[in-house]
């Protein structure tokens, strides 16, 4: 059993070998939220998703009914939805997309009609070819059953939906990146001010960017009302959500659970969930939302599930992405590839991200491979800094986009937790895991 | 004389239909050439850049930007080991060793027959399997050393030729028709969305200067530089 009684939400489907077939859809009362919606106003709609307090599953966290209620004073924008999931360890959005692409189809067609817009497109990471077909797929069955299109089953009201391919591009899951990206560019974050989204947005246009996660929420939300959803969860962390769990654990996987009534022990622990630690092996540290996020050590196991409850211990809950690390894992070896990554994934356009990771990851693969220096430690210190003045959290930014600011999170957390690790690295010259 | 050939060329003006500024559908072209040549050749590129209206620097510009858009040829089957934390604690950097010399090339490179190019990856979001390798963006499950030669025997067999298609080959899945909103609505839609904007920012053009005239030239400067 679940640690708490909560219903599955967005993975309701998945039990089935077919959950992804429009015939499994509608047989699991498919398309009847969109029904309900168009029987509604939009503005009704609108304030459903408002009541249920729907906080953005992408990764900052912002609350959905807040962002389309910037945009309601246009009568027409854009909808784009944020499909390009790869913030490394997260592997939820993707879960969605391949098994129960109709639920996003339907989400995303429910939002159009909110928000009165006649164009939507979905963004769909490049590599997610299963996806993409599932989702393109799902969408051609849409507008063949006349849920999308011209005269949506007969309400007047009219949508057209684009599948769009990213190429490969980490950088590509900001906003405003994605947003080049859907215009045929190179995916370079844009600056804020001027260029939000909901201001300037896809060709200059106001534009809503929602996550797949989230839009996949909206048609439970609307059949069963604002209110049901936001008595699940506590404070302004309501309904559930995915976790994508991951590292060191005996059952990897994701999982929907009941936001705050669940901790980092249930999800960890539980039979249900991971199972605990192979070879019941201590927890070293866990990496509580995405690569972005700093690292807990196991004193903070007990903390629950909730957005403000995870930043107001320091950290955040992010992508949702929990990577646990036991006590075989060599800190400098961990902190060092997800550094390697920044460095690869960095855009370019800022100095303090581009240079600053490259400089982090050669300092900690030379500790890594015994050729560290006694003052290594201060300089990793000293580069975070000027990357993100201060290393306090949540992060001061330097740079056009989150990118750069989030660099310095792993290795801030390994030298604050560890910094006899690196030290004992750099003193004996070589990895005491190795 | 056009590189595309004729299927390629219809896809080609399906796609850019689909969406309001041609360039949009640089990166959709870009793939469909992959799938035509097996890698981004100068002259696809060349095809796009009149398609979509930009020049061929541009094309190429924007697509090295992306690890996907290969503009050198790769293998037949690009062979994907994730490394990153979850893989890595899964024993990622292991396998990509054993990849490695089980193919005799480095990560990044191609093997002689020209079959098999291995690529050390980033989170391919498969981390539940891990390490996760991906063949031409095919999740084949996490894998073991042993498992890895028996893929790569298996691929140079053509045993896995159903559910892997050659490199290049992204969705297999094609948008069954065009956009079905008609175009007229769309144009009176957007023109009173202008319009709305239009009056909303005159409004408040006139509201400032209102609030400039009443305060004084001196604090609406103080306030426009904390805003």
């Amino acid at each position: 059993m679940p640690v708490t009684d909560a219903p599955r939400i967005v993975t309701a489907r998945l039990v089935y070998d077919d959950s992804y077939t429009l015939e499994r859809y509608l047989a699991t009362g498919g398309y009847e939220g969109l029904r309900k919606a168009l029987s509604m106003t939009p503005e009704a709609v609108s304030a459903e998703v408002d009541t249920a307090s729907l906080l953005g599953r992408g990764g900052a966290g912002f609350p959905a009914g807040r962002k389309w209620s910037m945009l309601r004073k246009d009568p027409v924008t854009y909808l784009v939805v944020n499909g390009d999931e790869s913030e490394p360890a997260t592997f939820k959005d993707h879960l969605l997309m391949e098994r129960d692409p109709h639920q996003l189809v339907e989400g995303v067609l429910i939002a159009a009609y909110a928000l009165q817009v006649t164009e939507a497109f979905i963004y769909i990471r490049g590599e997610f070819a299963l996806g993409l077909d599932r989702v393109t797929q799902a969408l051609n069955e849409a507008y063949d059953y006349g849920a999308a299109g011209s005269d949506i089953f007969g309400s007047g009201f009219s949508v057209d939906v684009v599948v769009h391919p990213g190429a490969g591009a980490y950088i590509c899951g900001e906003e405003t990146a994605l947003l080049e990206s859907l215009e045929g560019k190179r995916g370079f974050p844009r600056i804020k001010p001027p260029f939000f989204p909901a201001a300037i947005g896809l060709y200059g246009q106001p534009t809503v960017v929602n996550n797949v996660e989230t839009m996949s929420n909206l048609p439970w939300i609307v059949l069963h009302g604002g209110k049901e959803f936001a008595g699940l969860g506590e404070g302004r962390s309501a309904g559930t959500r995915l976790f994508a769990l991951s590292g060191h654990v005996r059952r990897p996987g994701t999982y929907e659970v009941e936001m705050v009534k669940t901790t980092f022990r249930d999800l960890v622990y539980a039979p249900v969930y991971g199972g605990g630690v192979p070879g019941d092996r201590d927890v070293k540290a866990i990496i509580p939302g995405g690569v972005s996020a700093p690292w807990f050590g196991p004193e903070r196991l007990d903390l629950p599930l909730g957005q403000d409850e995870v930043g107001n211990a320091g950290s955040m809950l992010g992508s949702g992405a929990i990577t646990v690390m036991d006590s075989s894992t060599c800190v400098v070896r961990a902190a060092w590839r997800i550094t390697k990554f920044f460095a690869r994934e960095s855009c370019g356009q800022c100095t303090p991200c581009r240079e600053g990771s490259g400089w982090l990851e050669r300092v900690l693969r030379r500790i890594e491979q015994g050729e560290g220096r006694e003052d290594d430690v201060d300089l990793l210190l000293d580069v975070s800094d000027n990357i993100s003045p201060g290393l306090q959290w949540p992060p001061q930014q330097t740079t056009i986009c989150v990118l750069g600011p989030s660099i310095p999170s792993s290795i801030h957390s390994a030298i604050d937790m560890f910094r006899d690790e690196l030290l004992q690295h750099v003193k004996e010259g070589r990895c005491p895991f190795d | 004389m056009s590189h595309f050939d004729s299927e390629t060329a219809a896809r080609a003006r399906e796609l850019v239909a689909l969406y309001p500024e041609r360039r949009s559908a640089l990166i959709p072209l870009c793939h469909l050439a992959q799938e035509q040549d097996g890698w981004l050749r100068p002259e696809a590129m060349e095809e796009i850049a009149s398609i979509v209206g930009v020049t061929p620097a541009e094309v190429r510009g924007t697509a090295t930007f992306y690890d996907m858009l290969r503009t050198q040829p790769v293998g037949r089957y690009l062979v994907s080991v994730c490394t990153n934390i979850a893989c890595l604690l899964g024993g990622a950097e292991e396998l990509l060793e054993h990849a490695e010399h089980t193919l005799g090339v480095r990560a990044g490179g191609t093997t002689s027959d020209g079959t098999i190019t291995l690529e050390d990856a980033e989170c391919l979001a498969d981390c539940d399997r891990t390490p996760c390798v991906a063949v031409n963006h095919r999740y084949v499950g996490g894998l073991t050393p042993d498992a890895f030669d028996q893929l790569v025997a298996d691929l140079r067999a053509g045993r896995r030729d159903g559910e892997i298609p050659p490199h290049g080959t992204l969705g297999r899945v094609r948008r069954n028709g065009g956009l079905r909103v008609p175009v007229e609505q769309v144009a009176r839609e957007r023109a009173a969305a202008a319009e709305a904007r239009a009056a909303r920012e005159q409004a408040a053009r006139e509201q400032a200067a209102r609030a400039q005239a009443a305060e004084g030239p001196g604090a609406a400067k103080s306030q426009g530089a904390g805003a």
